[in-house]
């Protein structure tokens, strides 16, 4: 798409209009939440969490893939940094993600570990050739946006015959996360934006029981802007007239049936399996987890992991914050033990974490 | 002499002694630097302004520049930033063992070329050879000093609420263009590094205009972050428009496809000026009758609304704040 098209996703009369539209519609509280830390950091950037109007609560959900990395798989990469013969590649996000004992990764690199920080999983391909002494993992952690192109690179890995790779798998499917917190007796969520990218995997399909079993209205949304507001405004008008729905708004870049080919790769390699959450604790069939069929490239099985549910961070809010049930500067630790120079949980970890955003973009 | 840097070269004996005369004093050279005494002679009183800086940017070179002419443009302008007249630098090198010697002569040619563009003079210098690996490549560190030409010199805690805001031109572009020099991104328009000595036109601005408040280059951190460190010095908010910043459409380009937000991405060719409003349109004439200034603008107001604070109006006319970048977002950008 061109840039200057992307700029009427921006402009700012028609933005004003629908604000003006959602003001007079508006009929009680309208509490929204995005589940995508694009999304997050699109809504503060752009100004736009400060025009709408009060009565339309933002709530930043279980959308950053570092945010969900529950604690014990943060311990468990920490252990693994510190074996001799690994090389651990990660996206950059992990880097400083605390664990107990505020371990992360870049003390451990400081302390000697050999960490690379990768673009894309397929330079673990290079990096595992380069070193054939070692095992290079590759610590697997997102939706279901990045795993396919781990599973792509998996399946290139096996033809090319490299036998030092292996994947940390820790990826999480969005739908199902969204169902438990639908099923929370402690959260109100009158309707989601859902994230864009996941959707141009997955398609619209699995988010139907929004609407049909719950009763709420979901909406795959751009990250201009406009996207944004003309997704609020249809649920606005939806819930006015009684009526709920699962609506795509980014026909741009996600179709309705999603990409076939993605998810045939993706389940080629990986197979739904219960995962824990940061904060939200087990959510059945939640995560993805590597297929028998190729163990060779398991790090879990290679260095015998187990992922159980641990005493949570003392004093950290994430696990409200994801639920929606805690805006950031609720938690008694925001800006204060916690700021993104020494983060005491995830959310402020990531760039895309909700209390980061909080953080660097709100004004008191 | 060798085709790559060998250890010898900094023993301090003959092989030294070659790459100093056939290699430093053929480039940088001037009568003080040729006498090569362990320290220069200068005849300087008055008020001074002194600065430090090591240069560790990968790559090397870049378009637009490398890493030489950096070392000079960012110690002259850092100098000249205090309102003084950049006079005389020194320079260090500590180089990796194998570096090629063609990159060593382009890059001192560049800095013998960038020094007699802003009219200073190498007076010192040393070099060092570390074994493989111990550095990457080549690290330079400039050292320059000046004469303050204005009572008082500009500074950072200096702003006052109802001051203009100005920007000397584009923003992002050395950032950048290092980011996607390093990455091998091959980005459809060409952006290139606005790395220069900005010296000559602080000058004349300071002379013609010596109620001008703070002077600062937003290197490292990006304009963001400058502005965050002034609003705190000075206790005043800085109140940004967001539709009013000049950024290359290439740049904007660029860094929507990376992720990357301009307003926190280094320049070396760019200075901000705060001066009260009274005085920006005669500050913005001068900067723009000279080329390193021709897109300067007013970019944002200090007022006494949220002290310590940058807030940015956003094109839909919403409000927020311009935090200072977190950690490193880009290693070694200068």
């Amino acid at each position: 798409m061109s840039f200057e098209l992307l700029e009427k996703f921006r402009d700012p009369e028609l933005c004003r209009k629908i604000l003006d539209k959602m003001r007079s519609e508006l009929d009680g509280e309208l509490r929204f939440m995005e589940v995508c830390g694009t999304h997050t950091v699109a809504i503060f950037q752009s100004g736009l969490r400060s025009l709408l109007p009060e009565e339309v609560v933002h709530l930043s959900g279980p959308g950053c893939p570092v945010c969900v990395t529950h604690e014990s798989e943060v311990n468990a990469f920490l252990d693994l940094a510190e074996k001799d013969n690994v090389i651990l590649a990660t996206f950059g996000d992990l880097m400083r993600v605390p664990g107990h004992n505020s371990r992360n990764l870049k003390k451990a690199q400081a302390d000697g570990a050999r960490i690379k920080v990768v673009y894309s999983p397929f330079d673990t391909l290079k990096l595992a050739k380069e070193n054939p002494d070692d095992i290079v993992v590759f610590i697997g952690v997102g939706f279901e946006t990045t795993a396919p192109t781990i599973a792509g690179t998996m399946k290139m890995a096996r033809q090319q015959g490299i036998t030092n790779l292996r994947v940390l798998c820790f990826h999480k499917t969005v739908p199902t996360a969204l169902e438990a917190l639908l099923t929370d007796s402690m959260t109100s969520i009158d309707g989601f934006i859902l994230p864009g990218h996941v959707s141009a995997i997955i398609g619209i399909e699995p988010y139907k029981f929004i609407a049909e079993k719950y009763g709420k209205s979901a909406v795959v949304a751009g990250f201009e802007p406009l996207d944004i507001l003309q997704s609020l405004n249809q649920m606005i008008e939806w819930r006015n007239k009684g009526e709920a729905h699962v609506a795509n708004n980014y026909t741009r870049i996600v179709s309705d049936t999603g990409n076939a080919k993605a998810r045939e790769v993706m389940y080629e390699v990986f197979e739904p399996v219960d995962a824990l959450w940061r904060g939200i604790g087990e959510i059945p069939g939640s995560g993805l987890e590597i297929r028998p069929e190729w163990d060779q490239f398991d790090a879990k099985k290679e260095f015998g992991i187990t992922i159980e549910e641990g005493p949570a961070l003392p004093g950290c809010k994430c696990g409200d914050i994801l639920k929606g049930i805690k805006q950031p500067d609720q938690c008694p630790l925001f800006k204060k033990a916690c700021t993104p120079a020494n983060p005491v949980g995830p959310c402020m970890v990531s760039t895309e974490g909700s209390c980061a955003a909080y953080y660097k973009y709100k004004l008191d | 002499m060798s085709d790559k840097v060998l250890l010898d070269y900094g023993s301090g004996g003959r092989a030294s002694q070659r790459l100093i005369s056939d290699l430093f004093l053929e480039h940088l050279g001037n009568d003080e630097l040729n006498r090569l005494n362990d320290a220069a002679e200068l005849a300087m009183t008055g008020r001074l302004a002194m600065s430090t800086d090591s240069f560790v940017v990968d790559p090397i070179f870049f378009p637009g520049g490398n890493i030489g002419s950096l070392a000079v443009h960012g110690t002259v302008n850092d100098v000249a930033m205090m309102g003084a007249i950049p006079r005389h630098i020194t320079c260090a090198y500590i180089l990796e063992e194998g570096l090629p010697m063609d990159d060593l002569e382009q890059i001192v040619k560049a800095m013998g070329e960038a020094a007699r563009h802003a009219g200073v003079t190498i007076v010192s210098g040393d070099t060092k050879v570390v074994p493989k690996g111990a550095v990457d490549k080549i690290f330079i560190n400039t050292t320059g000093i000046g004469d303050i030409i204005v009572d008082p010199a500009p500074s950072g805690d200096a702003a006052k609420p109802g001051d203009a805001v100005l920007i000397s031109g584009t923003i992002g572009d050395h950032g950048l263009t290092i980011l996607g020099t390093r990455e091998g991104l091959d980005f459809e328009a060409k952006v290139e590094s606005d790395s220069a000595s900005l010296n000559h036109l602080l000058v004349k601005l300071v002379q013609e205009l010596p109620e001008v408040h703070v002077l600062r280059d937003p290197t490292r951190g990006g304009l963001a972050t400058t502005l965050n460190e002034i609003t705190t010095s000075s206790n005043v908010c800085c109140e940004l428009v967001e539709n009013s910043m000049p950024i290359r459409p290439e740049v904007k380009g660029g860094c929507s496809i990376l992720g990357l937000d301009p307003l926190y991405l280094a320049n070396e060719g760019k200075f901000l000026c705060i001066l009260p409003q009274e005085h920006a349109d005669k500050a913005l004439e001068i900067m723009r009758n000279d080329p390193l200034g021709k897109d300067a603008c007013q970019i944002g107001t200090m007022t006494d609304a949220n002290p310590g604070k940058v807030v940015l109006e956003t094109p839909l006319g919403g409000k927020r704040l311009l935090n200072m970048l977190e950690g490193e977002q880009l290693p070694r950008i200068c």
